[in-house]
């Protein structure tokens, strides 16, 4: 078996599946951090609707990814996208939910209470104590939570291109109906290095945009 | 000014309520500093956030300037009074800077006059600018931290400030410091100011005047001097101590009680046996001995006995010369430090301005007990 000679023969179908990859991967981060952040901060404001929020993102995780894309076959059919990249993003952005909305909803809630009172008794509004306090502090675990859903997106992307969307995915079903041992292995190589390398960066973006007043004080406590 | 009528706060409903706040009235003049005093749970915290309305008033009104607050905008309101809450509650992302610079930023102030503005602050509570400035609240000591949460809460220059025990994490030192400094700026600023602390002799030297509170009721609301002179029954009694009659000390100055034309005043010129003759004809214990108006130190017969040197040798200087602003308690302390019963009081040039005798003292005491035990209210 070699590998090596795979990668190195279709070097320029890697790179374009990767790039496949990686753009579906983002886009449906992307949207899932429109949609998922601001649920995650409007929810604080109710503990029984952020229970139940939490709970249905918490149903739609437990759905197996191939169930899923079945469900979504028929809703999308109707605008004529029942299969390809549009199923693929729409279920990679519903998995992305539960971490999303779940880390920023816990990292606001445990905003010290007595910097809320802060920041209000000071006469700060609300939006503005969110941007100036309750955000940068939060902004760790939210970015935490963008890496769990970045690295499971990477996994789950790949199965998707069993419904057409392609990415990497590809070079495994593509292997497997086609008993292509090397091009399965060189498949599921990309993918787990994709996940690394992401997983990676986030850790370190994760560490570039915690506040620095507030990593001095975690060094402090070690 | 800060008009509190029929205030009432109930936390919950049913069986668990808790009647915080307990049909509360009192007014709080403008310019002045008002101490809340009480035990811890006996609705202080509570009493302030209602002011800003941080809580919801379930009864009564509170008035600010003649309007009441429920007709103002809440965040307007909150920006028109500085809050120093009793956590400090710093923000741990911004720096000192940063901090201290919320309000000012949130009624767009430029940068230059911030910058200006928060050196100034530091400065007042003992804070180098250029060490903190850009430091981060978790490089500071508690105490540290609690001085900013003060700048932070005067930042803006409002006419009403709202402290829950600002002082109370400042060692002993620093605190006296604080407060001398800010009694100094209130002197001149004039704030309107509602102050809580747990701690009796903060508010007797901070309050104007002091409301004490039991479990959510205002008990009295009067001078320190008063509260300590007359307390109005056995709680508040017991509040300010048995020893309140030495607090009183330190309210009291050297002015009220010395004695302006001492009948004992020796010029440095006279010959020591016309000293003792002058001591033994007036029954005097002890001359002061004077030079120009100025005070050169204090003889007693026996110095003077069997000698013929001028008495401006014989005299012994006193130990401290004491300002009409001194406190009695000070006062007292030197006298029982160095054991000399009288000492002499001087003004700003160094001139006599009076004694004061052990005696004097005494007296002033003797004449707050006298008051105990009668309900004067
Ligand atoms: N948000 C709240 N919900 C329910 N009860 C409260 C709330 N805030 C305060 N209380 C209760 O109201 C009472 C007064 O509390 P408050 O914080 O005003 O006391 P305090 O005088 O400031 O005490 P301390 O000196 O300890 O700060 C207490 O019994 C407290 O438990
Ligand atoms: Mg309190």
């Amino acid at each position: 078996m070699d590998v090596w000679q795979f990668l190195a023969d279709n070097k320029k179908r890697c790179l374009a599946l990767t790039w496949e990859h990686i753009w579906i991967v983002s886009l449906a981060l992307f949207i899932a951090i429109l949609i998922g952040v601001p649920i995650g901060i409007v929810i604080t404001r109710n503990k029984k609707v952020a229970q139940s929020v939490i709970n249905t993102a918490n149903v739609l995780i437990t759905i197996p990814s191939i169930a899923l894309f079945g469900i979504l076959l028929p809703i999308l059919s109707l605008i004529g996208h029942g299969l390809g990249k549009v199923p693929a993003i729409t279920a990679l952005v519903l998995y992305s939910q539960l971490p999303i909305i779940r880390n920023t909803y816990t990292a606001i809630q445990n905003v010290p209470s007595e910097l809320v009172e802060a920041g209000r008794g000071l006469g700060m509004s609300r939006w503005r104590r969110l941007k100036e306090v309750e955000i940068p502090l939060a902004i760790p675990v939210i970015i935490a939570g963008l890496r769990t859903a970045a690295v499971m997106n990477i996994g789950i992307a790949a199965i998707a291109a069993y419904i057409g969307a392609g990415g990497l995915g590809v070079f495994i079903q593509e292997g497997i109906s086609r008993v292509h041992q090397e091009m399965i292995v060189a498949g599921a190589i990309l993918v787990s290095l994709l996940a690394i390398l992401v997983d990676g960066t986030m850790a370190l973006l994760e560490r570039l945009i915690t506040p620095k007043g507030v990593k001095i004080g975690r060094k402090q406590n070690q | 000014m800060i008009q509190y009528e029929n205030v009432t706060k109930i936390f919950g409903s049913g069986d668990k309520s808790v009647t915080a706040v307990d049909n509360v009235n009192f007014e709080v003049e403008k310019g002045e500093l008002v101490t809340l005093l009480g035990p811890s749970g006996c609705g202080k915290t509570t009493l302030l956030r209602l002011t800003n309305r941080l809580l919801s008033l379930t009864q009564g009104k509170i008035i600010v300037d003649d309007q009441n607050i429920m007709d103002i905008n809440r965040v307007k309101l909150r920006q028109s009074m500085g809050y120093a809450i009793q956590e400090v509650g710093l923000f741990p992302n911004k720096t000192i800077y940063g901090n201290i610079a919320i309000v000012p930023r949130l009624l767009k102030w430029d940068e230059d006059r911030i910058r200006d503005r928060v050196d100034e602050l530091l400065t007042m509570l003992q804070l180098e600018p250029d060490t903190f400035r850009d430091r981060y609240p978790v490089e500071l000591s508690g105490g540290q931290q609690q001085r900013i949460g003060v700048a932070r809460c005067l930042a803006a220059d409002p006419k009403i400030l709202l402290m829950d025990e600002p002082f109370g994490a400042i060692d002993p030192i620093n605190r006296v410091e604080i407060q001398d400094e800010f009694l100094r700026v209130q002197g001149k600023l004039k704030k309107t100011i509602i102050f809580v602390t747990h701690d009796l002799q903060e508010a007797i030297k901070m309050g104007d005047k002091i409301a004490i509170f039991q479990e959510g009721q205002l008990i009295q609301y009067d001078t320190p001097e008063t509260i300590l002179t007359n307390p109005k029954n056995e709680y508040i009694a017991d509040f300010v101590g048995t020893d309140r009659g030495l607090k009183v000390l330190g309210l009291r100055k050297a002015k009220d009680v010395m004695v302006e034309n001492p009948a004992n005043l020796i010029q440095a010129s006279t010959k020591a046996s016309d000293a003792l003759k002058f001591l033994q004809d007036k029954k005097l214990e002890h001359g002061t001995v004077v030079e120009k108006e100025k005070p050169i130190g204090y003889l007693t017969s026996a110095n003077l006995e069997e000698t013929e040197a001028p008495i401006k040798e014989i005299a012994e200087a006193y130990p401290k010369l004491i300002t009409p602003y001194d406190n009695l308690k000070d006062v007292m302390s030197v006298m029982l430090m160095y054991d000399i019963r009288v000492l002499c009081v001087v003004d700003e040039d160094n001139n006599m301005a009076g004694t004061i005798s052990l005696e004097d003292i005494q007296k002033s005491i003797m004449k707050i007990y006298s008051g105990t035990g009668e309900d004067k209210h």
